[in-house]
């Protein structure tokens, strides 16, 4: 399994690897950790003409903490995100998806902007992005800069917005001021670290009284990109959020999607444990926001 | 396509504490690099896609899947492979000696990966426990011992008074 | 606690083989580097059936670096067949496919290059032009009157099919107060070893041999080579001296070092070919059995079972090895450790359009055990009485031994109510079933598992003759020589492969053991195929007893030339001296003595001192049959298969979320009786690895196949092996009823593990799904698997 021969060149910097890209069209691929890219090209199933490595770019690894959003440069390596001091008090839905991504080898070369942009649809990080609206910057050379929000960034599996010629540069996390926030990330697979069959997140912030003041979830595995419900999480604003909304809401949101078969888990099954996790998510994440006097992100 | 040898690259890498200055294919992976280049065929190839682990080598201290590299992405920068752990000639580290004290390997296919994986993790966590040693190897697949010896091993290397 | 009769039999101690793999000095096939050596990448047909119409490997030669492309036809021409282990000569192999192919995946060109990243450049150049055939998948349409057929000139596609009779099994049946009828599924898995196989071939004109260094363990590996490539027998020289990365079974790549040994003489060069991970899962042809057992039990109200009948059918693929004897072997332990009266047994290998399968730890043992244990849980759980006693009903009391089982087979020894309780213990099992049932309460599902089983050790290929009568091999032999050199080391020569058994710690440990010399000062070699002595390699669990016997016996000759050279020399007869460390001495004379040093110089240098007609030197070989072996079958198929016979008795506590379906092993616990456990790290090591394995058949491991004959388990993701975290922590608890047939009561043992832990899984699986109503008969149980279950419990179909 020896990879296709191609030509290599190791980015200057952002502008450089911007102008080789528009040079090569289609025939270039950026790498960064490679950890997704390098056994596809193992196997042959991707053949860049040309590699432009860009995991040496200090100007895309910046992680910079607002009181309102967390920035980080897509060159961000897994592994110093998972240990940033204040990934749990800022993006705690972040911090609890970051166990379950791969193993600790593959986080230590891993890129958060790497794992976006493979857009596998049962991707932590692609989950946590979509449920948190997170925010994308793609640059190119030719058109400059252009944002995305999330539900435009993930277009199918494996498939994003991202053209031949641009590059992913920064992804914005919105970060939820105040009390009463809780998070939980669940997910199955049959392995530690293999791809989740399915898997499910949520945000959510509560009143003081439990009444739901805010709330955000999703499932992934389950379809072409991970799936949201900005209408079904509306509907459950204002209150309480008992077991019963929980499980008719996860059946609900399950049942929208649009699982594949494989030789793991059939689109019943997944189904099936999307709307379990999805409604353990629900309700574990509520009770942490109920328990959750403190404010969690300070800046 | 033009014939590879026109695209190589120069690439200075620092393994076991040598300098390493070489000529190579960009496709070429870290760990063909490390067996066929350098001769220290201590590291084995088992899955060439991220999965067994056997490829595990030291990058800048770290652990990771030297199969998931190409060389080139290595350049400058520091590797360590089963044959750098010993300090020296005829001496093993506390964790080598573990495992043959424990009986923690039997074919040894997996035993390079698995010790860079063990000394990765008591260098960052001098005394684990037995959850947290199961966790750092978790991505290091052995067909043959089940693992229980090399947990045993771990701990008895991390546990041993004085030496 | 009773002081050992042993010096260093069955005491801690470092595996030599040890220090060389912490150190990264192993010496693997592919780490062989050959002065010009060229490098090989394979072309695979994508189709599970098809004709080949044409091959252009003209671009491919065209390119740089290319040395030559190969194909199946010049193969044909010029290698012989490898042929199947049962009697059917129409089921032909060679390492490449001509005219047709078979499965997705079989090999039909090959490409010789500078290095491995130019043959696949190349490989991609080649051009075959297919004509896809129709293709029979499931084994079931297989065996239909119209089916497709895998291999024409065979004129069905079942490859083998007997039906044996032990003992009125009509009769017992009749007079039976129950019988319960059961299916269960064994999916096709294999072991999976994490090194691929590799074998590097050199062909020497001036000498006319063919070195080859391979990754192998497979009997009578040299031979079959010579020929395959037409060359003598000792024309083909084995490098035993390669450390193997794992086989348990399957590294028996003939097909691999036949390919390469033709290129290597083709082309005057060194070749290597080392399978990638894609070419070893979906090529290599080293997956497993894969079969279904339909079973009926026939018992008393008291739980008493009398009688079984059992059908196997089992899908080998598209060619076929030894993979239909995999049949046979459990044959001699076909009642497990029951006392059932008579047996039936309707054993079938039909052929399909996949992988070819290959032997595997057990040679299908581990499948049968399942087959049987599932049943044991069915009638206790029809009879409503405890698995636990109607185990020890039915189970062959320790006073029963040696113990003859319908099918011709004598259990050596045993004790399996106390292993099984030992394990019992061990697992605490009052405190087990408290937690189980405070799972219960916490919502989760939870079940406890108990088997007991048969590991039959010694590796006695009776089963060679009994599944094709032409083949009369009733020899089973392995060897060692040991020699005392001139300065009084001992050396000791082993004529197979090791895979990481620690064969070299057994050998040094048992010639230390007889001659009183510190184990660690022996140094034991592995001998090439030309310069060994004759061995059948490390299968069904045999080097212990085999090995161990072999070296035993040239370690006692040794030992007795000594006593012989020391009565000659101090004027007494031999029954007069004592030996001791290697130094012997008149008894109660402590001045008359000889020392080691002494007695090792008079043999090499003092030949005037040697008895008449001694030879001079020290060196001794022992070339050993198979205890109890050495017979044909009868004619109704009855036959002693392994001499020994060891046992294990696995318990745990499994939950399973109710959500999600997935199964947790909560704890593990397993009783093991080898008989005198002659290196007891290694014993234990390779039972916790066979309990691995098991874990992974149990629960994750498949070779799925696509309705069209696609495998989708391609890779190591998608072909699930169970990490650390995955498998718990275990616990083993040994118990020694001796062997009377060996030399210090050793039995085998590398298949421990394995043949109960499917087994105890699923009983502890359904064990937890019965509180539904549910059950599952068929592996792996999946978390989509049990979900099915549980769902078809609810609204049965």
């Amino acid at each position: 399994m020896k990879a296709a021969p191609f030509d290599y060149v190791l980015a200057q910097n952002l502008a450089h690897a911007l102008d080789k890209l528009s040079e090569s069209g289609g025939d270039a691929k950026l790498i960064a950790g490679g950890q997704s890219l390098v056994p596809m090209m193992a196997m042959r199933l991707a053949r860049p003409a040309l590699l432009i490595d860009i995991n040496r770019l200090d100007e895309l690894k910046d992680i910079e903490i607002q009181a309102t959003h967390v920035k980080l440069g897509a060159g961000v390596r897994q592994r110093d995100l998972e240990f940033h001091p204040q990934l749990h008090s800022h993006l705690p839905l972040v911090g609890k998806g970051m166990q379950w991504v791969g193993h600790e080898q593959t986080r230590n070369r891993g890129s958060v902007g790497g794992s976006l942009v493979h857009a596998d649809p049962s991707a932590e990080l692609a989950l946590a992005a979509l449920v948190l609206e997170a925010g994308f910057t793609l640059e190119s050379k030719s058109d400059g800069r252009r944002h995305l929000k999330a539900n435009e960034f993930f277009l199918g599996p494996m498939f994003t917005a991202v053209s031949d010629t641009e590059a992913l540069t920064q992804i914005d996390w919105p970060v939820w001021q105040g009390s009463h926030v809780g998070t939980s990330f669940e997910e199955t697979a049959i392995r530690k670290g293999d791809f989740a069959m399915a898997s499910a997140a949520c945000q959510i912030q509560t009143h003081e009284d439990g009444r739901v003041r805010r709330i955000s979830f999703g499932i992934g595995g389950v379809d072409g990109t991970p799936l949201v419900f900005p209408e079904l999480a509306k509907s459950l604003e204002g209150q309480v959020l008992s077991p019963e909304s929980a499980l008719h809401v996860a059946h609900v949101a399950a049942q929208s999607s649009q699982p594949g078969s494989d030789m793991h888990a059939t689109a019943a099954y997944r189904k099936h444990l999307a709307e379990v996790l999805l409604s353990r998510a629900l309700q574990s994440a509520y009770a942490e926001a109920c328990a959750n006097t403190h404010s969690s992100n300070i800046t | 396509m033009t014939a590879s040898n026109t695209l190589l690259k120069s690439i200075q890498i620092q393994v076991n504490g040598t300098h390493q200055h070489r000529l190579v294919e960009p496709r070429t992976s870290l760990v063909d690099f490390i067996r066929d280049e350098l001769g220290l065929t201590g590291t084995h190839v088992g899955c060439e896609h991220g999965v067994c682990g056997a490829c595990t080598v030291l990058l800048n201290d770290e652990p990771v899947r030297s199969c998931c590299m190409f060389a080139v992405q290595a350049d400058e920068m520091r590797v360590t492979t089963v044959e750098g752990l010993a300090p020296e000639r005829g001496v093993m580290t506390k964790i080598q000696d573990a495992f043959c004290e424990k009986h923690a390997l039997q074919c040894g296919y997996c035993t390079p990966g698995m010790l860079i994986a063990c000394h990765a993790l008591v260098a960052d966590n001098p005394h684990p426990t037995e959850d947290q040693v199961r966790d750092a190897i978790s991505s290091n697949i052995c067909r043959c011992t089940g693992y229980q010896q090399i947990v045993d091993a771990v701990m008895y290397a991390t546990q041993a008074e004085g030496k | 606690m009773s002081k050992s009769p042993f010096r260093f039999i069955g005491k801690h101690r470092r595996a030599l083989e040890h220090k060389r793999f912490v150190l990264g000095q192993g010496h693997f096939a592919a780490d062989i580097q050959l002065q010009g050596m060229l490098h090989i990448a394979l072309v695979a047909s994508p189709y599970a059936s098809a004709k080949i119409k044409s091959i252009d490997v003209s671009q491919a030669l065209a390119m740089p670096g290319v040395h030559a492309v190969l194909t199946g036809e010049e193969l044909r021409q010029n290698t012989e067949a490898m042929l199947p282990g049962v009697d059917a000569p129409q089921v032909t192999r060679y390492p490449m496919a001509f005219d047709v192919t078979r499965y997705a995946g079989e090999w039909v060109a090959a490409v010789v290059a500078d290095t491995r990243a130019l043959a696949e450049d190349a490989a991609e150049l080649v051009m075959v032009d297919y004509e896809p055939l129709p293709a029979v998948i499931d084994p079931q349409e297989a065996l239909l009157p119209n089916a497709t057929l895998v291999h024409p000139a065979h004129g069905s596609n079942v490859i083998f099919h007997r039906h044996f009779v032990w003992g009125p099994v009509d009769q017992d049946f009749a007079q039976c107060d129950h019988q319960l009828s059961y299916r269960v599924s064994w999916a096709r898995n294999a072991t999976v070893p994490i090194e691929t196989f590799a074998v590097a071939c050199q062909w020497n004109d001036s000498t006319g041999i063919l070195d080859v260094w391979a990754s192998i363990q497979m009997p009578k590996f040299p031979d079959q080579m010579a020929k395959a490539l037409r060359l003598s027998g000792n024309a083909v020289r084995v490098h035993f001296d390669v450390d193997v990365g794992g086989s348990y079974g399957v590294k028996r790549g003939l097909k691999h070092s036949v390919l390469v040994g033709y290129l290597a003489k083709k082309l005057g060069r060194p070749v290597r070919l080392v399978e990638d991970r894609l070419e070893n899962m979906r090529g290599g042809d080293m997956q497993g059995p894969d079969r279904i057992f339909d079973v009926t039990l026939g018992f008393q109200n008291n739980g008493e079972i009398k009688s079984m009948r059992m059908k196997a059918v089992d899908d080998i693929g598209a060619y076929s090895g030894r993979s239909p004897l995999q049949l046979g072997k459990p044959v001699g332990a076909i009642v497990g450790p029951y006392k059932i009266n008579s047996v039936s047994y309707d054993a079938m290998a039909v052929m399909t359009h996949k992988t070819p399968q290959e032997a595997v730890r057990g040679f299908g043992q581990a499948p049968t055990n399942y087959a049987i244990e599932t049943g044991i849980d069915k009638v206790a759980r029809f009879l409503k009485l405890d698995r636990i006693a109607l185990r020890r009903l039915n189970m062959i009391g320790k006073d029963e031994f040696p113990y003859l089982i319908p099918s011709g087979t004598s259990y050596d020894s045993g004790d399996y109510d106390t292993v099984m309780t030992k394990a019992l213990n061990a697992a605490s099992y009052e405190e087990l079933l408290k937690e189980r049932d405070a799972l219960r309460e916490s919502g989760q599902l939870a079940g406890i598992g108990i088997s007991t089983c048969l590991e039959p050790s010694g590796g006695n290929s009776s089963f060679e003759p009994l599944f094709n009568p032409k083949n009369e091999t009733t020899t089973w032999m392995d060897s060692c020589l040991v020699r005392v050199d001139l300065s009084g080391s001992v050396t000791a020569l082993m004529g197979t492969s090791t895979s990481g058994q620690a064969h070299e710690t057994m050998v040094s440990t048992v010639v230390g053991e007889i001659l009183h010399r510190e184990p660690d000062s022996i140094r034991v070699l592995h001998a090439d195929s030309l310069n060994a002595l004759p061995s059948n390699s490390p299968v069904g669990s045999r080097m212990a007893i085999m090995l161990g016997g072999a070296a035993a016996g040239a370690a006692k000759k040794i030992k007795n030339k000594l006593l012989q050279i020391a009565a000659h020399n101090l004027g007494v007869a031999l029954e007069q001296l004592d030996y001791e460390g290697g130094h012997v001495q008149v008894k109660n004379e402590p001045e008359k003595k000889l020392s080691w040093d002494a007695l090792v110089e008079i043999a090499h240098r003092k030949f005037h001192k040697l008895p008449q007609g001694m030879e001079p030197g020290l060196q001794e070989k022992f070339v050993w049959e198979v205890p109890t072996g050495g017979m044909l079958p009868t004619e109704d198929g009855r036959v002693q298969m392994y001499p020994c016979h060891s046992f294990e008795s696995h318990v745990v506590l499994v939950s399973i979320d109710p959500g999600t379906c997935k199964v947790t092993v909560r704890k593990y616990v397993c009783g093991h009786d080898c008989g005198v456990m002659i290196s007891p790290d290694v014993v234990h090591g390779m039972t916790y690895g066979g309990i691995a394995h098991g874990l992974g058949a149990a629960l994750m491991e498949k070779f799925a196949f696509s309705p069209e004959g696609q495998l989708l388990a391609g890779t190591l993701m998608d072909y699930l092996l169970p990490s650390s975290a995955e498998v718990p922590a275990i616990t083993i608890v040994d118990h020694c009823t001796p062997s009377p047939l060996t030399e210090f009561g050793q039995k085998g043992s590398g298949e421990a593990g394995y043949l109960g832990s499917p087994a105890v899984i699923a009983s502890a699986v359904n064990d937890a799904l019965s509180t539904q109503g549910a059950k599952i008969d068929h592996l792996p149980m999946t978390p989509q698997a049990i979900w099915t279950a549980l769902n078809d419990a609810k609204s049965p179909a």
